[in-house]
């Protein structure tokens, strides 16, 4: 039994099939769309540029083909554990030999006055997006609350459509939850160019509007006019039926390295677990592509008697402007950030370094160079920073050399 | 069918891979151990080109999304990628590297 029929949960049961499991598999869905993957909807959904079924996993039918019950439309809202019992939100209760919960997150709301006006969107599912996009083809000027990588993407596709916009940033830099400052600032650069205004340090103190939205009024007391406001401010983990399942929560619903929370038979995959990461020596929850798709498969195999352990270097990647910007890694702390390649030509890729190791990588259009970085970041060997920076060394070489040495130094 | 030179040997080197155009069509070239192969240049996922890719033994994982193909057979292996990828017969002769595309 699969509760949540994103990415997490889409891939999850494709692997309990592809595993071999002959036994019943039912997926449970709160939104009318099969599985489906969420990176479009703040970029070519949003702009129109691709349909709704281009984001879905597998065509509709997969499922009954592959004798996997999906139930669309429908909320899980109580589980006993002891009788192994879901209730539906539908009335019905389904019983279970194993559960996976792959319940994501919801977005985190604005709490300021004016926050539910009509014109203020969020955009974490497919029909968000396109209320989005519909909004955004009547509008002459959009506010896009909050500087992360889904702002910024909602940014850039209205002002590709456009639009007048402002990105509004709480923090003293983009990216603040995810990079570092210089990589904030090239962001920044890359959204000024195109004609985006953007503001950091600036706190929302409320939507302004009569019925619905007119403008953003910051702490400062300035006002942006905006017609539409996108807020992109997080998510927050859906771990309710966690909790009153007695699984171990903080953070999202803690699972090990085989997606197993505290309570045996209870799996968590995707968004909302909080899961080891042998490379980076801590556990973290992670909102991403790689993770929904790769720990949710780890997550099944286990529940089918197939385990591998789920340990991968986190990898994100952005679409803005045409510059596809890739990260690994999820550094804390650095003591030197190495370039390589100059940051005005476009292409050109951050390494993170801690006490003479790479710990992250960032690359802008230079999707080899982070591939290579991820290497470096898991054979957690030193590298010479000097040569890290010298275009004449091909990383190829580089990361054949330190990974031997790595090896060999045991 | 027809070879067509795509590149000199000396602009490949073992382990790498390079993107060609034949005909309008983009073709990835590999070496591997002194060995050269030849695949469709894109991933049946969405638009990225292979030869932006990692060669991890004898696959190559997409830069996109890191889905994996067998080289010599042109596999897909593992998710996102469902669909095989179109192989063709490559050659090396007189410090040429040839690839044999069906035409049209």
């Amino acid at each position: 039994m699969v509760v949540g029929a994103g990415q997490a949960g889409g891939r999850a049961v494709e692997a309990m099939r592809a595993a071999g499991f002959n036994g019943r598999v039912a997926l449970i869905g709160e939104e009318a769309y099969p599985p489906y993957e969420r990176p479009p909807l703040s970029k070519k959904l949003l702009t129109g540029e691709v349909e709704v079924e281009t984001t879905y996993l597998n065509p509709v039918e997969f499922y009954a083909d592959g004798d996997i019950e999906f139930m669309a439309g429908v909320r899980a809202e109580s589980l006993d554990v002891e009788a192994r019992r879901l209730g539906l939100s539908s009335g019905a209760e389904v019983v279970f030999d194993k559960l996976l919960l792959a319940t994501g997150g919801r977005v985190r709301r604005l709490a300021v006055p004016g926050a539910a006006l009509a014109g203020v969107f969020y955009v974490h599912t497919i029909d968000d997006s396109l209320a989005l996009r519909a909004a955004l083809a009547g509008a002459r000027s959009v506010v896009a609350v909050g500087g992360g990588y889904l702002g910024l993407e909602a940014a850039a596709a209205a002002r590709v459509m456009g639009l007048e916009v402002t990105v509004v940033e709480r923090e003293a830099n983009l990216l603040d939850r995810v990079a570092a400052p210089e990589i904030g600032r090239v962001v920044g650069d890359l959204h000024a160019r195109h004609g985006t205004r953007v503001m950091t340090g600036a706190d929302v103190a409320a939507i302004e509007g009569e019925g619905r939205v007119s403008g953003v009024r910051l702490a400062d007391g300035t006002v942006l006019a905006a017609d539409a406001v996108v807020v992109s401010i997080g998510i927050i983990p859906n771990t309710e039926l966690a909790e009153a399942a007695g699984c171990e929560v903080g953070d999202g619903i803690v699972v090990d390295e085989f997606g197993e929370t505290t309570v045996p038979g209870i799996y968590a995959a995707g968004d909302v677990a909080n899961h080891p990461n042998g490379f980076l020596g801590r556990t973290l929850r992670l909102e991403s592509w790689q993770n929904a798709q790769n720990q949710a498969i780890a997550a099944a195999r286990a529940m089918c008697g197939a385990p591998v352990p789920y340990n991968e270097v986190p990898w994100f990647w952005s679409d803005q402007y045409g510059v596809n910007i890739q990260l690994a890694g999820v550094p804390e702390r650095w003591d030197d950030i190495v370039f390589r390649g100059d940051p005005g030509t476009g292409a050109f890729s951050a390494f993170y370094l801690l006490e003479g190791r790479v710990v992250g990588v960032t690359g802008f259009n230079a999707a080899p160079d982070v591939r290579f970085g991820r290497k470096l970041i898991e054979a957690r060997a030193a590298v010479d920073a000097e040569t890290l920076k010298n275009p004449d060394v091909k990383l190829k070489d580089l990361v054949r050399q330190t990974v031997s040495t790595a090896a060999a130094a045991g | 069918m027809a070879w067509h030179s795509v590149a000199k040997s000396a602009d490949l080197d073992d382990d790498e891979v390079i993107g060609v155009e034949v005909d309008g069509k983009e073709i990835a070239v590999y070496k591997l151990g002194g060995v050269y192969y030849a695949t469709h240049n894109i991933c049946t996922h969405e638009y990225a080109c292979l030869s932006d890719g990692y060669i991890e033994g004898d696959r190559i994982e997409c830069p996109l999304h890191q889905g994996y193909f067998h080289i010599p057979t042109g596999k897909a292996q593992g998710a996102p990628v469902t669909e095989d990828i179109p192989t063709y017969p490559v050659k090396e002769e007189d410090g040429e590297i040839l690839v044999d595309v069906p035409d049209k």
